[in-house]
């Protein structure tokens, strides 16, 4: 099986993704993880306003079969989160890069994408 | 997230190929999804579905004295089937604590022969649990452990009798609920039960080990794995052994666990003393349905507590009902609580949630 690997985002080990846009960075988990969950059925992140640190935890993600935590692929604030996800959590299988994102952060050092991982070497991680 | 699983040389494998995520279910290598859950749940509750449970142990038991065995091993009456005939039973020890649940067949065609299906991984435990007893009582009777002879294939859901009619000989809107035959399906000689572990229409075919194969490639629907079976299951507060319970992490009787149904105390059997003064005292616990107001999903091993934080129990199972859209769950609490509306809180992440009681099962 393929899993979409977008070049425009850097990837954490843990199967989150980051994307830059406009100044700010928006958030969530990759393909490969959603599929690996199954059916998301709960999206819990902290609100607007919060703060949240590379590497550390930010909130919780369950399928019908299984409890992950999130961690932040970026330090930095929230400016807003996928609202859409309280009511409809499947956007997480349905668009995991789109629709199905979770946060947008202001970020605090942009340069911490350097950190991450590629595409090329996220699609190695998975292959 | 979680690592994928990873295949284990030890574990047994069904006599199914599956090409899809597997994990270990009572030491058996067993399919957990093959579309997703929800699609494969579907499918089950609107049109039908197919599930490889050759996991499940097989015992039989023949000879002179295979009635007064089961009889004195299982909790149910054994003597009420008429061949082709199957009861759901408990297996208690000497306590009256559940080692096992079980369905007990009267075979077709048999004059006191019986087979019963231990869940996966019991079977040597009960293999041997007959053997000592039947030794013990100087009983007539052979007892064999006939799990790797036979492959095991439900078919559950409105239209099961449809497609399994299509490839059996057997007419199956003769077969009653808990009625077994023996007939041909896709070729293959096989035993086919009006059984399940749904709470819909079904049936579950035991297939010779070496036929499981073709009759489940002959049953054209959708491939369910264990992830359907829980929620499936779930939703109609039907009980899974090791969960709801144990005879060491979560020991329970049949009164606890709401099957007192299935307790024939005018009938001889291991537990039975045990089991005559909790009926006769009322357990101070039982199994009661959850349902989560708040958003979550209950889990098993999230504590319950009383609105004001007083701690009443634990839960068992949870998820998110998909047919309901609701997180439901299973957990013990004090006899009081058992009913509708009983408001509590199910602890998640260190957060009280607020749920509410719910008579099973969910599904009406």
């Amino acid at each position: 099986m393929s899993f979409d690997v977008p070049p425009d985002c850097r990837y954490q080990e843990s199967h989150e993704w980051a994307r830059q846009e406009n100044g700010t960075v928006r958030l969530g988990i990759t393909d490969f993880a959603q599929d690996e969950l199954g059916d998301v059925v709960f999206v819990e992140v902290p609100g607007q306003g919060e703060s949240i640190e590379q590497g550390e935890e930010f909130g919780v993600i369950e399928s019908i079969k299984a409890v992950s935590d999130l961690y932040a692929p970026i330090s930095g604030t929230i400016v807003s989160t996928n609202e859409e996800l309280i009511d409809v959590p499947e956007l997480v299988n349905e668009d995991p890069y789109g629709d199905g994102w979770m946060l947008e952060v202001e970020p605090a050092d942009e340069s911490e994408l350097d950190a991450l991982l590629s595409p090329e070497e996220y699609e190695n991680q998975i292959a | 997230m979680p690592a994928a699983h990873c295949s284990d040389m030890t574990l047994r494998s069904p006599p199914i190929e599956h090409e899809t995520k597997a994990t270990d279910f009572g030491g058996w290598e067993m399919p957990v999804e093959f579309d997703s859950i929800r699609a494969e749940h579907e499918a089950v509750r609107e049109r039908v579905g197919k599930f490889d449970v050759s996991h499940m142990g097989q015992i039989t038991v023949s000879g002179s004295d295979a009635q007064r065995l089961m009889q004195r091993l299982t909790t149910n009456d054994v003597t009420a089937l008429d061949p082709g005939e199957a009861q759901y039973a408990g297996i208690t020890d000497e306590d009256g604590i559940l080692l096992d649940d079980t369905v007990v067949y009267h075979l077709p065609e048999s004059e006191g022969e019986y087979l019963f299906i231990p869940n996966a991984g019991h079977d040597e435990q009960m293999l041997d649990r007959w053997n000592r007893y039947r030794e013990e009582w100087g009983l007539d009777a052979t007892v064999t452990n006939r799990t790797t002879e036979y492959g095991m294939i439900a078919v559950q859901g409105p239209d099961a009798p449809n497609l399994l009619g299509d490839q059996t000989d057997v007419s199956l809107n003769k077969l009653g609920n808990f009625e077994v035959r023996t007939g041909m399906v896709a070729g293959a000689d096989c035993l086919i039960a009006r059984t399940g572990y749904t709470g819909e229409k079904g049936f579950e075919v035991l297939c010779p080990w070496d036929t499981t194969q073709q009759v489940w490639d002959a049953l054209d629907c959708q491939p369910c794995g264990l992830g359907a079976r829980d929620t499936l299951r779930l939703e109609m507060g039907f009980l899974l052994s090791g969960e709801e319970f144990h005879p060491e992490e979560n020991p329970r009787n049949p009164y606890e666990a709401g099957i007192g149904f299935v307790v024939k105390l005018d009938t001889e059997f291991v537990g039975r003393d045990a089991l005559e003064g909790v009926e006769a005292e009322g357990p101070e616990e039982k199994l009661v349905g959850i349902i989560l107001r708040d958003r979550g999903i209950p889990r098993s091993g999230y504590t319950i507590t009383s609105p004001d934080g007083e701690e009443l129990g634990t839960m068992t199972s949870g998820t998110m009902s998909p047919t309901l859209g609701e997180p439901i769950g299973l957990a013990y609490l004090p006899v009081e609580y058992v009913g509708d509306k009983h408001p509590v809180r199910v602890v998640i992440r260190d957060e009280p949630k607020k749920a509410h009681t719910r008579t099973t099962p969910f599904l009406s």
